[in-house]
């Protein structure tokens, strides 16, 4: 095994494994869950090496079958590329120990099924983060997808309309961010990022390109669900089975804002962006701005805390997207920060949110009384991911909405910076009401003088908890850690010149 | 129009493209069956591989297969051979159509399986109930 090459074991470990725990899981389903933990184990610290090893001595580019650039497909291991293949690899390492019990309770017969396609959805999402080469971006997006819209449709309910509508709307992001490549290919004749990166600038068809850029960067929006593009993304993530929705809701959407900044300033350059089409940022910062607000307000409208969390996760999208679009380091660095921050904010939720429903199935509001009585330690850390959502320091959650929020200072924004402080209040406002339900209000057999179990602690099993207590406790350590985070990685991303 | 009809038909496979994408993208938002919906992305998608295939296509161009030694001793003159890499990537993109369109073929019949019908509006009638 040579160094070079690590970056490719985390991503070939979950492709390959996928296929070998379907084949073997037929036989054996006791074989599934540490054939899983043991793929994803490894995965991560084949991540966790490239890492350390980007750290110390920076990034580089690898050529996949010794296919020379700007021919073969090219992999950019930078410094954002290994933080996001570590971000990926440890989120769906700590999501699959929780998967794995409620998959086994969910799904009982198809376990083996649902983790091979949960594999090849965390090899796809390997491939996005490192990918240097446009039409792979799209081809992975797809792999992606396609399996996403797989484990949607094992969820329960109206689970599989939810799905359709996700492949319909999904697809036709893709269809976009596809088109957008042929326009960009027809003029430049190449597809690695790095050679578009270089002739973009020497190009004098100005309207082709931009319409390749829109087409593009529409299409990544809309797989992303920003803010009007938003309205498949509820039914699906909250239909969804909870093993599937712990590792999709914290990471498709950020590794989708994450191809949108490699998009915006590894193919195109602030240059185009901000100072030829210098009226396109003000359109895109404030449209996130009023996504922020329209998500947090429907998010008050909900009635179940699952629905009311998918909300959560479009406003956060309208965070990312409104940070990068301000153009300045400050709203960048923000934004990567969040990117990190609001994976490991989602993941912890919705690890609380599956140990939950464990037991008590439906997650309406009302179903939420005496919690605290029942699951200490899930509401202890549920109690932590609302506090990191609100922005309440030391939690990660206040370390980037701070730079979010000077970012948008610096940028002159204030519609964003209002937004961001409104949706902080609505996110309080939201998380207290479920605290003050799960806290003071007793269940209706309680008070009705019956039903004393009710009361008693009943907590979700510890491989459901134990993957819980650690994402809370990731929140606040990677809250402590921001200055290094900053210093050492997040840095070296901001493009020149902001 | 002369101008504009000469322009239409010196790229009219552009057009017919555009012209399919609009209607594909029509069924996919307008329409109610869901099976029309599907066709209407599978048109969407036809739409752009036809895009990328016109984009490599040259007027008198040959199959991009060459040679070995004759590129060798005399060079290739790109200009009278099909460029083969947007042919490529469409066999990627139509593979992805293909799994997509198999995907949702399968979701369909276990919305059928479950609500005895394919019509959206029929199907959110029976979610609400």
């Amino acid at each position: 095994m040579s160094a070079t090459n690590l970056h490719m074991y985390a991503l070939a470990t979950p492709l390959i494994g996928a296929f070998a725990v379907m084949v073997v899981g037929r036989f054996s389903r006791r074989a599934v869950a540490p054939m899983v933990l043991g793929i994803l184990s490894f995965s991560f610290a084949a991540a966790l090496a490239v890492f350390l090893q980007v750290l110390s001595g920076g990034g580089f580019r690898y050529v996949v079958g010794n296919w020379l650039a700007p021919y073969g497909i090219e992999l950019s291991v930078d410094h954002l590329g290994s933080l996001m293949q570590l971000l990926v690899s440890g989120v769906a390492l700590t999501a699959s120990v929780s998967a794995v019990k409620s998959v086994a309770k969910d799904l009982e017969e198809r376990q083996h099924l649902f983790f091979t396609l949960y594999l090849i959805l965390i090899a796809g999402l390997h491939g996005l983060v490192l990918t240097a080469d446009a039409f792979n971006v799209y081809v992975l997006l797809e792999i992606a997808s396609i399996t996403a819209y797989g484990l949607i449709a094992l969820g329960r309910g109206r689970a599989v309309v939810s799905s359709f509508n996700y492949v319909i709307m999904g697809s036709t992001g893709a269809c976009f961010y596809l088109l957008g490549i042929g326009y960009l290919y027809i003029l430049t004749g190449t597809l690695n990022m790095a050679d578009l990166a270089r002739i973009i600038p020497t190009l004098e068809s100005g309207a082709a390109l931009a319409t390749a850029f829109a087409f593009c960067i529409v299409g990544l929006w809309i797989k992303m669900a920003f803010f009007p593009l938003h309205v498949w993304l509820p039914n699906a993530y909250s239909d969804m089975p909870d093993g599937a929705a712990v590792l999709v809701a914290p990471l498709m959407t950020k590794v989708t804002i994450y191809l949108m900044i490699r998009f915006m300033f590894s193919i195109f350059s602030p240059a185009y962006e901000f100072i030829q089409h210098a009226g396109v940022q003000q359109i895109v910062v404030g449209v996130a701005a009023l996504g922020i607000v329209c998500a947090s307000a429907m998010a008050i409208a909900q009635k179940n805390l699952r629905r009311m969390l998918t909300y959560l996760i479009i406003a956060e999208v309208g965070y990312m997207v409104g940070g990068v679009w301000l153009a300045n380091a400050q709203g960048m660095t923000g934004a990567i920060l969040h990117i990190v921050n609001d994976a490991l904010m989602t993941l912890c939720l919705f690890l609380a949110v599956s140990a939950i429903a464990y037991h008590e199935g439906a997650l309406d509001f009302d179903r939420l009384r005496g919690l605290f009585r029942r699951m200490p330690v899930t509401m202890a850390a549920l109690v932590v991911a609302a506090l990191s959502m609100i922005g309440v320091p030391p939690t990660c959650g206040f370390f980037s909405k701070w730079y979010l929020l000077l970012g948008g200072i610096e940028a002159g924004q204030w519609l964003y910076v209002g937004a961001l402080i409104f949706s902080s209040l609505v996110n309080a406002v939201l998380f207290f009401r479920v605290i003050e339900i799960a806290y003071f209000r007793t269940p209706d057999e309680v008070a009705h003088g019956s039903g004393h179990e009710a009361l008693q602690v009943r907590e979700a099993p510890a491989a459901m908890l134990q993957p819980l207590v650690l994402a809370a406790a990731a929140l606040i350590g990677v809250g402590l850690a921001t200055g290094p985070l900053v210093q050492h990685v997040i840095r070296f991303a901001v493009p020149v010149g902001f | 129009m002369e101008a504009i009809l000469s322009e239409i038909i010196a790229k009219y496979n552009y057009w017919i493209y555009v012209v399919l994408m609009m209607v594909g993208f029509y069924a996919m938002i307008g329409k109610n069956n869901l099976v029309k919906k599907l066709l209407g992305m599978n048109i969407f998608q036809t739409a752009i591989i036809l895009m990328f295939i016109s984009s490599g296509v040259k007027k008198g161009g040959l199959i991009p297969v060459l040679d070995k030694q004759a590129a060798l001793e005399h060079g290739v003159n790109s200009a009278l051979i099909n460029n083969p890499v947007p042919h490529v990537l469409m066999l990627t993109a139509i593979v992805v159509s293909v799994s997509v369109t198999g995907v949702a073929l399968a979701l369909m019949q276990r919305i059928y399986r479950r609500y005895g019908t394919l019509e959206e509006n029929e199907i959110l009638e029976k979610i609400d109930r």
